[in-house]
Order: structure tokens, then sequence, then C-alpha cells
């Protein structure tokens, strides 16, 4: 779902344009997630596997090849692995939002002010509210349910809530987007992924209404603009030769970690990029 | 088949690398080269596995069909088209193809 975002204007930071944006990004991923339902349960998968793997896992790219290596016959380590090496990049997204991840009203722009401002508050409660249980009881109810949102705010981290967020020019509105974005996404998500699978069950011969297209392509789309260097498309052309030379002979599944075989070829630009680290100790350009 | 604990396997991850960038804000910073390696190695997958699904059915040729409507998908796709445009032209395409024949 990388690069839904970029379909939309990218406007002045008005609330307007920030709701017309999410409106249309759920709209964009509702499409994608009622074929992602449809198709998984038209290749014979039952109606709860897509169903659990939008809510527990909620990161669209990585469920649609988790499902896409099963289909085709792998083995669900290589589809979890397959999952697994997309989302990687929710790690950097972590860094990038890890202030927006807590809601509202808290204080602290670096972790160590934020972990300060606990103890000292943990501190006072201690020695003025310790008898008091109700304050104290009221002040651990609130810690929890902080906790509890964070927990929330961790999981709703997406490229579209990250992508959005990250584009707004001050951090209560960056705040705002990502919640806006990210509470709207999980609800469309969900819901876009029950009715795919309502349709799809209700429908009998799927392959007639070409829904095995949609994965294939939501994937292509997906990975389209990281294309971005000649170094990247000689690499993921060389995985995709790989991969589709090795199926007819390796088991399901295996193919597809061939594929990362392709990297390899980018090995020059690792070497030359760590050589000019290392010789200038700065790390500038562009290794690609 | 995709079991239960192969989902909440995958969720586990996909929720611990959520929960890492905000656990190690300002203590930590992804060197450059590997969250570059991460993106690339991404990205390999993806074209890897929009081509084997594309083109593939078990061990062997999926057809023409398919092929075709990710292809009018994808260039669909690379002149920036809306996402939903993309979907609906893949399949569209390839129900049309099916419609006239076309395995």
């Amino acid at each position: 779902m990388r690069i839904l975002w970029r379909t939309t204007v990218p406007g002045p930071p008005l609330d307007t344009t920030l709701a017309r944006d999410t409106g249309l990004v759920c709209l964009a991923d509702g499409i994608v997630g009622v074929s992602f339902g449809a198709a998984s349960v038209a290749g014979g998968l039952p109606w709860w596997v897509p169903v659990a793997l939008s809510v527990l896992v909620f990161a669209g790219g990585s469920q649609i090849a988790a499902v896409g290596v099963v289909l085709a016959g792998g083995s669900p380590l290589a589809a979890v692995a397959a999952g697994a090496v997309l989302n990687t990049r929710l790690l950097p997204y972590g860094l990038a939002v890890a202030d927006l991840v807590r809601p509202a009203g808290l204080d602290g722009d670096s972790r160590a002010h934020r972990l300060r401002g606990q103890q000292v508050s943990r501190h006072q409660v201690s020695r003025h509210q310790v008898s008091r249980h109700q304050v104290s009881r009221h002040w651990v109810s609130r810690r929890w349910a902080r906790l509890a949102r964070q927990l929330v705010g961790t999981h709703l981290i997406t490229d579209e809530s990250v992508a959005f967020a990250l584009r707004q020019p001050d951090p209560a509105r960056r705040r705002a987007a990502f919640w806006t974005c990210g509470v709207a996404l999980f609800a469309v998500w969900n819901v876009a992924v029950l009715l795919g699978v309502l349709a799809g069950s209700m429908i009998k011969d799927t392959n007639a209404f070409g829904l095995d297209a949609t994965f294939p392509a939501v994937l292509l789309a997906l990975a389209l603009p990281a294309l971005n260097s000649r170094s990247i498309r000689v690499a993921a052309g060389t995985g995709a030769v790989l991969a589709v030379a090795l199926t007819p002979v390796l088991p399901a599944g295996l193919p597809l970690l061939a594929a990362l075989g392709g990297l390899a070829s980018r090995w020059n630009g690792w070497r030359n990029w760590l050589v000019r680290v290392t010789s200038s100790e700065v790390p500038t350009g562009d290794p690609r | 088949m995709m079991p239960l604990p192969a989902i909440v396997v995958l969720a586990v991850v996909t929720y611990g690398l959520r929960l890492t960038g905000p656990l190690l804000r300002g203590r930590v910073t992804v060197p450059a080269a590997a969250e570059r390696l991460f993106a690339d190695a991404a990205t390999v997958l993806l074209i890897a596995l929009a081509a084997t699904s594309a083109l593939t059915e078990g061990h062997g040729f999926a057809g023409w069909a398919r092929p075709s409507g990710v292809l009018v998908g994808g260039v669909l796709a690379a002149r920036r088209a809306p996402f939903p445009v993309v979907v609906i032209a893949a399949a569209g395409v390839t129900a049309l193809l099916r419609l006239a024949g076309v395995p």
C-alpha cells in the first residue's frame, strides 16, 4: 500500500485537504482489501485467514504476499518469511513517527525527556499521594490507558499513516494526521476484507472475474515507485527472472526467496558506499 | 494452507518491527546501508512475487489472460493511475480475455 498517497494531490496542510486525502486513500485501500478478501477465499483459503491477517498483521503488501505464496503452494514458513521481509520497512517508519505514536496532549520531543518526566511524576506520587488511594489509582489507570493507546498507535504504523503524518508542518497536525489516517484505514481495511470474503465466497467461478490478476497487479503497483535507479531495476529484474525460471523445478515458495539473490548484483554499490564511508567517515551521496 | 500459528508469527514479527522504532527512539539509528538493504530486498521480493504470481500456476505457465491483465495494470501504475483503476483494469482485462476464450 506504499504509494497510494502519492496519487493524491499534495496541497496546503488544511484539515479539509487531510480529510479528503484520507478519504481517497481509504477508498483505494478499500478496493484492494475487497480484492484481497475475495481472491483469498477464491483461491481456496478459509474465510478467517484473510480476516485474521488483516486484523493482526494490518500491512496490505505483506498480507497479499503471504497469501500469494500459500496459494501458489508454498509452505507457511516461506509465506511468513516473505511477509516479514516486506515489513522490515516498518522499522524505520517506527523511528520516524515514534513521537506521534503517543496520543495527543503528552509532553516531550525526546524519549529521554519523557522518561525523566515519568520518573518525576512517579516520585511525586509516591511522596505526596501514596495514601490517597483514589488519586493513586486514577494515576495508575491513566498510565495504563496511555500505554494502551501507545500500543494501539504502534499497530497503526502503515505506509499511508506515516506518509500523511510526515507531510504535515507541525507536531500537532502530524499527530492528528497519523491518528486520523491510521484509525480510518484500520476500520476501512478490515471491513473491506470482510466484504471481499463474503463476495468471494458467493462467486462460484472467480477466475471469470479475473480476481487472480489483482494480486500481482497490486504488488507491481507497490514496487514500481521504488524502481528509481538502474541498479535496483537490474536487481529486481534478475530476481524476477530467477524466481520464474526456478518455479518449475523448486518447491513452491523457494523461488521467491531465491529472487533475493538478485540483490547480489548491487554488491558493487554496497562496496563503494562502504569504502566511501570508511575513508571519509561522512556518509554522503547515494550508492545507487 | 495458512495455519493460525503462521499468521500469529507474522503478526508478532510485524508488530515487533513496528514497536522497535518507538522503543529505540533517540538511542539507536538504523544505519543507512541497512535501511537501504531492507528497502531493496522488499522491492526485489515484490517484483519477483508479482512476476511469479502473474506468470505461473503451480509449477507451470498460468496462461495468457492473467499476465496480460497484470501488464495492463502495471502500465497504468507506471503512468501513475489511481490504485482502484490499476486493480479494476487488471481484473477487467483478464476477465474479458477469458470471456473471449483465452486461457
